[in-house]
Formats: structure tokens, sequence, C-alpha cells
């Protein structure tokens, strides 16, 4: 009797947070890709995105530029002080007067507290720390912050989300909302939930930033990218971490 | 020195048939892609990956440039006796890594 009363309280609890996670209909990438993907990304031996995280916590302890600074000088211990960090961003830094990504809010902190130069867009080393900031963020909920200053940023990002350019005339929302789940040559369509950027793609045969992720898409429909410091791909950002609030971060990911 | 991961059991009963999982980052250039110049970039790939027990060889695997960036390596062992299992990939451009760890076998 007791046991069977265990047994009813754990389904209810087991029940009761898959519908956290799917009762709303959303699902994260992780969750359309094959058992077999899963299993490498769950496995922190088997992700070779933990090689770059590997070289982010390397590069966290690392003290460099005119500063002679490191991250952990200011921010201490990551699993401590990056925890959700990664889940709140894009977000608006007070400090440069404008929004800003991870990798942005990386590069600021470089330039600024460490006098360092830039870390170029998708380098390795930019994506081991954005890795090893994320993977802190492991299991948090998506939680972008309520700043007006990003509102404009959302509104246009969700603009552009929905508006067809290119030669084949798509929009994201054609595929992303229309065909989420259907097939694309063989590829299962995702959502389009950004949980668990920077992801090492198989594809790529390396990690790559949501920003890499949106610069692919926007090829894929035959358009034009945008420069890399272009304000459409933060304000793309910025609507999908909105639309994906509450889901559970899965950064560093895999996916196919 | 490059980076690796390992995953490799600490403890295990002798007569235990063990697996070692490797992993470690390399471009894996397989020669035959032109560059953004037009040019084709060199290869550069890990050709060899050994595995030892004690020193005894109990793994070895060449690698052609068919393989991925970011080779990742799973192979079986029989536990035999307590001590250093040394991994050791090396290829194109002087490339070598090496990686131990100690497994304790009762």
């Amino acid at each position: 009797m007791k046991a069977a009363r265990l047994i009813a309280v754990l389904l209810a609890a087991l029940t009761g947070s898959l519908a956290v996670a799917q009762g709303d209909g959303r699902r994260s990438g992780y969750r359309d890709m094959g058992a077999v993907l899963q299993k490498m990304q769950d496995d922190d031996t088997a992700n070779p995105a933990m090689l770059y995280v590997q070289a982010g916590a390397a590069a966290w302890a690392e003290q460099t530029g005119a500063a002679g600074k490191s991250c952990a000088d200011c921010h201490g211990d990551a699993s401590v002080t990056m925890k959700g960090v990664a889940a709140r961003y894009p977000a608006f830094a007070a400090d440069a007067g404008k929004a800003v990504d991870l990798e942005g809010r990386i590069n600021l902190c470089r330039m600024d507290r460490q006098q360092a130069p830039a870390l170029a867009p998708d380098s390795e080393n930019l994506l081991a720390l954005s890795a090893y900031v994320a993977l802190q963020s492991r299991g948090q909920p998506i939680a972008p912050p309520d700043d007006e200053h990003l509102s404009v940023l959302r509104a246009q990002g969700a603009e552009l989300y929905k508006r067809r350019q290119g030669q084949l005339n798509l929009s994201c929302a054609n595929c992303h909302d229309d065909n989420a789940g259907r097939k694309l040559a063989g590829a299962t369509i995702p959502q389009g939930h950004p949980t668990g950027y920077p992801i090492y793609r198989l594809e790529w045969q390396a990690l790559g930033s949501l920003k890499r992720r949106l610069r692919n898409c926007v090829a894929g429909i035959r358009a034009e990218s945008w420069p890399y410091d272009a304000t459409e791909y933060l304000a793309l950002e910025s609507y999908l971490m909105a639309r994906a609030r509450g889901m559970a971060m899965d950064a560093p990911g895999v996916r196919p | 020195m490059a980076n690796v991961l390992v995953n490799a059991p600490k403890t295990a009963k002798k007569g235990d048939i063990v697996e070692i999982k490797a992993l470690i980052m390399h471009v894996m250039e397989t020669g035959f892609r032109p560059g953004t110049n037009g040019r084709i970039i060199p290869r550069n790939i890990i050709e060899d990956f050994r595995a030892t027990w004690n020193g005894r060889e109990i793994f070895r695997m060449k690698m052609s440039p068919a393989i991925a960036a970011n080779p990742f390596v799973s192979f079986s062992a029989v536990a035999t006796e307590s001590g250093t299992i040394a991994l050791r990939w090396s290829g194109d451009e002087g490339f070598v890594a090496e990686h131990r760890v100690d497994i304790t076998v009762t």
C-alpha cells in the first residue's frame, strides 16, 4: 500500500514536470533529435562541446590583457556566479548603453575590464568562454529580463521572424512555426528554441553560436546574411529567447 | 597540450571487461578542401592512436582523413592488473597528445 502510494506520488511528480516541459506544446531541439544524439549530449565525456568547456574553464582563470585580470578575478567561481546568466541574455548592458548577447558581454568585459582586444565572432576562444558560462545555466529556465530597453529589440525580432525574405521567400515562421516537427530533406525541423547554445553541430564539426545558426538559416532561404555586428541578430536572438521563456537550458548542446 | 576527455572506470574486478572512451580536440583537416583563398588546406589529421596498460599495448588504431573532427574512440579491455592506462595520439604537423588514467583492479 505504502509502495503504491509512493509510486502514485512519483508518477504525479513526473507527469507534473513533463506538463511544465511540454504542456504548451513547445519542444526544444534536444527533444526533437534522436536517442543516440541525446545520449551523446548527456554524456559529458562524449559531448564534444565539453572539449570547448574545458578550454573555457582554462580561459576563465587566465589573466590577460593590459589589466592583467582574469574573469575569475572579478567573478570568482563560475559555477556560483554564472549560474543562470546565459539564460538571461541578450540583456541591456548599462555600462555600454546597449543590448548585448552573451558573446557581446564577454567582449565588453574583455575590452573594458581586461583591456584586451575583443575576440572575433565565432572564434574558438569566444565559443570556449561562452560554452563554459552557458554550462553553468544547464537546467535553468530561460528568463529574459523585463527590461524596456529590450522590448523594441524584441518587437523588431518578432517582425523579422515573420518577414518573408530571400529568393525562396520564406520567413523563419514558415519553417519553425508552420512546419515544425515535419521533415526538411530528412532532417526534423525544430521549433527553433535556443536552449542549447553554443551548440556542437555535427554538420559543422565544431561549436557554433546562435548567430552562426541564424546566418545558416538566412543563407538557407537564399537571403543575404547581415554583417556580423548587425542588430538584426540581436533582435532575433532577443525574440527567440522571449519565445522560449521558461524552457530549460541544455547548453552546450549537440545538434545534427 | 590538446584538450582530451577520457572516460574510464577507476576500479574494476579482475577479469572484468572495461570500456574506455576517449575524445580529443582536433580539426582532422582532410587535405582535400580548398580554403577561402582557393588553395588546398594542407592535410592535418591524427594518424595514430594507441593505448597501453602498464606499458603493454591493448589497442591501436590508424586514422584516416575521412574521420570527422574531434574524434571519439571507444574500446574495451580485460582488467588484469592495477596500474596506468596511457593513451597517445600522434599525427601530422608533429601533433602528439598523451593522457593517463589510473585504474585499480581487485
